[in-house]
């Protein structure tokens, strides 16, 4: 419970840059601890207490591992960050080429 | 020590961490305090038995701070620039989030207890996984076998996300030409 209220925690702090930042990479870093928070959240769920990592080997008996589905799903979510982050920093390069600022207050014509 | 003890600490530090990188001035310093929240994130994946998905997170705050430093971190790299910040609207903004986190508190109550999970399909996973596919990491046995279509999701948007990047840096900007 209180791992579940720490995580959650960690992730409204990435709310609250995303909210009351002015500077895009700020934002951009924020999204991706928000994406931290999520992530490790989900594995907080697969944990069972006393078993270990869903590998067989050979040679040793069954023994309880923990939930593998959460896992393979998070592993997917990993790799889509990372090309999320990509994109965020393209826009935000961008961004600065045409209006040498990266405060979202300063950038307002809309014309590419 | 148990394991709640060791994430407790983990999180407490991850916490300070992304609210050090959020409020520092200096963007090379903000960049490197986010790496260590993922090295955080990646560590607890250790202690929660999750080797792959260390080794993946591991690999990605490389990446990440790699193309953070590379894009942003000029010869005369850039600080935030101070502006005015309105002391009132963050005020709401913190009460509301905090607001949102008394809230949240009793929705987690309903959730099984950390330690416990429901294991309704894992468990058919865990049981029948090595006979169904032949792949001895079960993790590998669902993204590639009984959610191969997840998979295939993945790889489209993360393809899309790679073609847009490209394209966004290849259009030549009017200020350019």
């Amino acid at each position: 419970m209180i791992l579940y209220l720490l995580c959650f925690t960690l992730m409204l702090v990435g709310l609250y840059g995303i909210l009351t930042k002015r500077d895009l990479i700020k934002i951009i870093l924020s999204a991706s601890i928000m994406g931290y928070a999520t992530n490790l959240l989900l594995i907080l769920f697969a944990y069972r207490n006393g078993s270990i990592f869903p590998i067989l080997r050979k040679g040793v008996e069954i023994i309880p591992m923990v939930d593998p589905l959460p896992q393979a799903l998070v592993l997917t979510s990993i790799v889509i960050e990372l090309g999320t982050t990509a994109l965020l920093v393209a826009l935000a390069l961008k961004l600065f080429q045409k209006y040498k600022t990266y405060d979202i207050t300063k950038i307002r014509k809309l014309s590419g | 020590m148990p394991i709640e003890t060791w994430l407790i600490f983990i999180l407490s530090f991850m916490i300070i961490g992304s609210i050090v990188a959020l409020e520092i001035k200096d963007i090379l310093s903000a960049v490197i305090a986010v790496g260590v929240v993922g090295l955080g994130v990646s560590l607890s994946f250790i202690f929660l038995q999750a080797p792959d998905l260390a080794i993946v997170q591991f690999l990605f705050e490389i990446f990440a701070l790699i193309i953070m430093v590379r894009a942003f971190v000029k010869k005369d790299y850039h600080q935030e620039e101070p502006s005015k910040v309105n002391k009132i609207l963050i005020g709401i903004t913190i009460i509301t989030l905090l607001a949102i986190l008394y809230f949240t508190a009793s929705i987690l109550n309903l959730l099984p207890e950390f330690g416990e999970p429901l294991m309704n399909t894992a468990q058919y996973y865990l049981n029948n996984g090595a006979s169904d596919t032949g792949a001895a990491n079960l993790v590998t046995s669902i993204i590639l076998d009984y959610r191969a279509y997840d998979t295939l999701g993945e790889v489209t948007v993360l393809f899309t996300a790679i073609l847009g990047a490209l394209t966004v840096l290849r259009i030549k900007s009017k200020s350019h030409r």
